[in-house]
Formats: C-alpha cells, structure tokens, sequence
C-alpha cells in the first residue's frame, strides 16, 4: 500500500517501557510492530465518545469462544459493542488473560524488591493523566497483550511462556468506531514476557 | 470428584469462634434465582455459598469495603498462582497486590474467572423480552443488569465493572491453538458449595442469573444459599499462605496494611 503523509494518523516509535495514548477514527488502521522481537504491549481502548464503553477481554473471549485473539478476532466492549477488529497477525497469537504488570502485583510475583521497578500500570497512569478527560483509575481495566503468550491448559495451567513473537512481526488492527488507544510498551524484567530485555515497538496508524 | 474439606473449624451453633466477639453472626439467607445481592464481609468472616438447584451460577464483582477504588483484578490472581481458573486454596487479590479473600474450600475444583457474565441485550435475544409486569419477580434480568443496580446503591457504576468470578461454573480452554472454550454442563449441582474467607472488609455483588454459555435453552436460574459466619484468621500452615509463595505475599501485604 502506498501511504501519503495525509493518511498518516500516527508513526511513533514507543521506547521500551514508554507509552502512548490518542485516538484512532473508526474506519482507520493501526498498525503495531515488534521491532526487535518478544516484546510485549499491553493495550487498552476506549469508545472515544464514551470511556465506560472499553475494551472486555472476558466478554471478548467468550463471545469468539476462545481465548487467545489473532486475525479475525473482535475486540468487545463491556457492552458488547465491536471496538476493533485484528486484520493482520504475522505473530500469530496474543493474550488477554494476564492482564498488565503493576507495582503492586510484581510485589505479589516476585517480591519485595521489584516494589520499586518500572511496571505497565505506571505507564497507564502517566499516559491517562496527561491525556485527562476525566480517566482515572476505574478507567485501567484488562487489556490485551500483543505478543505475548500465555498459555492456558484444560488441566487448568496457567503460564507466561517465552513469546511467540519475532523481530519485525505486526498485527494490524481496524477501529469499528472512533477509539481511545492506550498503549504500555511492557518494562517487565522478571518473566520472559520481553525475553529479559525491554524493547521499542512502532505505532502506525492510518486514514482507510 | 473428591471434596476439597475447608480447614477452618466451623463456628458453635452459637456462632462465636472462641475469644471473638460475633453479634449477628451466623446467618443464613436465601438468594433467589437470577436476582443479585450484596454482602458486606467483614474480615476473617467466612461467606459459605450452597447451591440450592442444580446449573447455579454466581457471577461475582469484590471490592475493599474501606475504598471500592480497589477491586478484584482476576488477571493479576490467576497469573500470580498460575492458575487458569479459581479453585481452593486460591487467594482473590486485588488490584493493589492485597489478598480480599480466600477459597478455604469446595466441593467443586473449577471456578471460572475468564469468560464474563451476561448482559440484558444477549438474555432478550435468547429468551425473549421479559419484565416485570408480565412475570413479576420471575423476570430475566441479566447479571449485568443485577450488578449495575448493585454498584450503583453503593455508589459505583460501569467503571467499576471488573473480570467476574463465575462460581459454580466450568470452562475449559483446549489445548489447541486457539484455545478454544468449551462449557461444561452438569458442573454444579444442588449441594455443591464453595466457601470465601475474607482477608479484609469486602463488599461482595453477586448475580444469581445463568451463565451466558450455559447451553440450557430454557431460563432456569438456581437458588443459592448464603451462610455468613466468623472463621480464624488465617494462621501461618494456612492451606492458602502456604499454597503458592505469591499466595502468601498477598496476604502478608493486607496483613501489613492493617497491622
């Protein structure tokens, strides 16, 4: 596809442990790349138009019947309202189960001495402030992880494998009406989530 | 499937654990099928949920009683104890890496906690309109709508929705690519029980109305029944301190809060 610079919504490369939020017009593409390999990015959205109308994961996990999203996934709000759709996957499959690394919860894995290290929900935060209009706390829910695998057992297993991912693999994304993104380029040290090391990934979004 | 025994002793008839004071306590009441309820739990008082019918469902939001802003994050519990489903003797952990409460036990090894509850819009489409005047309190509300309602007497709404805990319910992920779901009919039946300690004061929501991947084609909501009771704080053997060392760190962490 050729690309003017006027179809170019955004081109961002987001630094490891670094954000991004903005809104992505229905109709509209976006594009995530993970630049260097196994990188995790934990994601949010958001009817643009009315933030209680967000992203589910369990509400879109039950109603694709299956519980990793590639292409051809939906992505559901809590009113059960088509968000996004996954157009590409060169990956191949990403969680929403394992939800984002906070302070508090490395605590929790890892203890005492990861209180202090860089976490997913740090970067909500900043990104959710500096956006304003109201987000706040309430507003970080459960979000996708792109590129990340998490694999689940009928035994009932849980797990944070080694990604799936590679350099230069994408998922691209359609919004199905206009979107808040909000966007958590993963920091965790302490699982193979980021294969140990934390690196940028590159947000494209595009006009239809 | 073997009954996995709470390790708490039960209350005296007089519902006082010795040395602790217990006004009110126990108490029993009944849920009706496919209507919600809110219970305040204080903590180390242990809420004992019986299934009355066969094919209950109770779909769970939990929140700290001392600041709501501070919810069930199932994400963050399953992953801690590398679970794919809440069973004994998981510990529920909040958002802020604190222990709510415990499974202390069940008759049941499947809780879900990864597909959601239902919504007026799917209740409609698959059993028809209902309302009040036409079925008085027999009515179909969905479990989102007994929860809003929940919420909103406590001054919380949407927002504060969160992943619920589907007691008495069974999903299974295959093994396959996809991970494909599959509903497990037959999972709970009348007896089947499962029981929560409280690690803090909690606020408890529950909708008592089906599953939404509960295949049943007719609407049969089952009753529940609710025995509220004072347990012993967990001591340092405790089944759910001891499960997982992630387990115990929620607990030592709302332990250290309220110390």
């Amino acid at each position: 596809m050729t690309l003017t610079e006027a179809d170019v919504l955004v081109d961002v490369t987001v630094g490891a442990g670094d954000g991004w939020i903005g809104e992505i017009p229905a109709g509209a593409r976006l594009r995530v790349v993970d630049l260097y390999g196994n990188q995790a990015v934990d994601t949010l959205f958001f009817d643009a138009h009315d933030h209680a109308n967000r992203y589910s994961a369990v509400d879109t996990v039950r109603e694709q019947g299956a519980v990793y999203l590639t292409t051809g996934s939906v992505l559901l709000s809590v009113d059960l309202d088509p968000l996004a759709t996954i157009v590409d996957d060169t990956c191949g499959r990403h969680d929403t189960l394992g939800g984002a690394c906070a302070q508090e919860s490395n605590v929790v894995r890892y203890g005492e001495h990861t209180r202090h290290q860089h976490a997913c929900r740090t970067t909500f935060v900043r990104q959710a402030m500096e956006w304003g209009r109201g987000l706040d706390k309430r507003d970080l829910t459960h979000n996708v992880n792109f590129f990340m695998n998490v694999p689940l057992t009928p035994e009932g297993g849980l797990t944070f494998e080694d990604g799936v991912s590679a350099a230069g693999k994408h998922i691209e994304l359609r919004a199905e009406r206009d979107l808040l993104v909000l966007v958590s380029n993963c920091p965790q040290l302490n699982n193979p989530c980021n294969g140990y090391d934390p690196t940028p990934v590159r947000l494209v979004g595009w006009a239809r | 499937m073997t009954p996995v025994e709470h390790t708490t002793p039960r209350p005296s008839a007089g519902g006082a654990v010795a040395g602790q004071a217990a006004h009110g306590l126990p108490y029993a009441h009944d849920i009706a099928a496919g209507s919600a309820w809110t219970v305040r739990l204080g903590r180390h008082r242990a809420l004992r949920l019986t299934c009355l019918d066969d094919g209950a469902n109770a779909a769970v939001l939990m929140f700290a009683a001392s600041d709501p802003l501070e919810r069930l994050n199932l994400p963050d519990t399953l992953k801690a104890q590398m679970s794919a489903c809440v069973r004994p003797p998981l510990v529920l952990m909040s958002d802020m890496g604190r222990a709510l409460a415990s499974m202390t036990g069940s008759s049941l090894d499947w809780h879900d906690a990864i597909t959601g509850h239902s919504t007026d819009a799917q209740v409609r489409a698959r059993f028809g309109a209902s309302d009040y005047a036409a079925d008085r309190n027999a009515w179909r509300r969905s479990a989102r709508a007994g929860l809003l309602d929940e919420l909103w007497k406590h001054g919380l709404g949407k927002r504060d929705l969160h992943a619920t805990l589907n007691l008495f319910t069974k999903v299974v992920p295959a093994g396959d690519e996809r991970g494909s779901l599959a509903y497990v009919p037959g999972h709970a039946r009348a007896g089947d029980w499962v029981e929560l300690r409280a690690e803090q004061d909690v606020l408890v929501m529950l909708s008592t109305a089906p599953h939404p991947m509960d295949p049943n084609p007719a609407w049969a909501p089952a009753r529940l029944r609710a025995d509220v009771s004072s347990v012993p704080e967990p001591g340092p053997r405790d089944p759910s301190r001891v499960f997982r060392p992630e387990s115990g760190r929620a607990l030592a962490a709302v332990e250290r809060s309220l110390a």
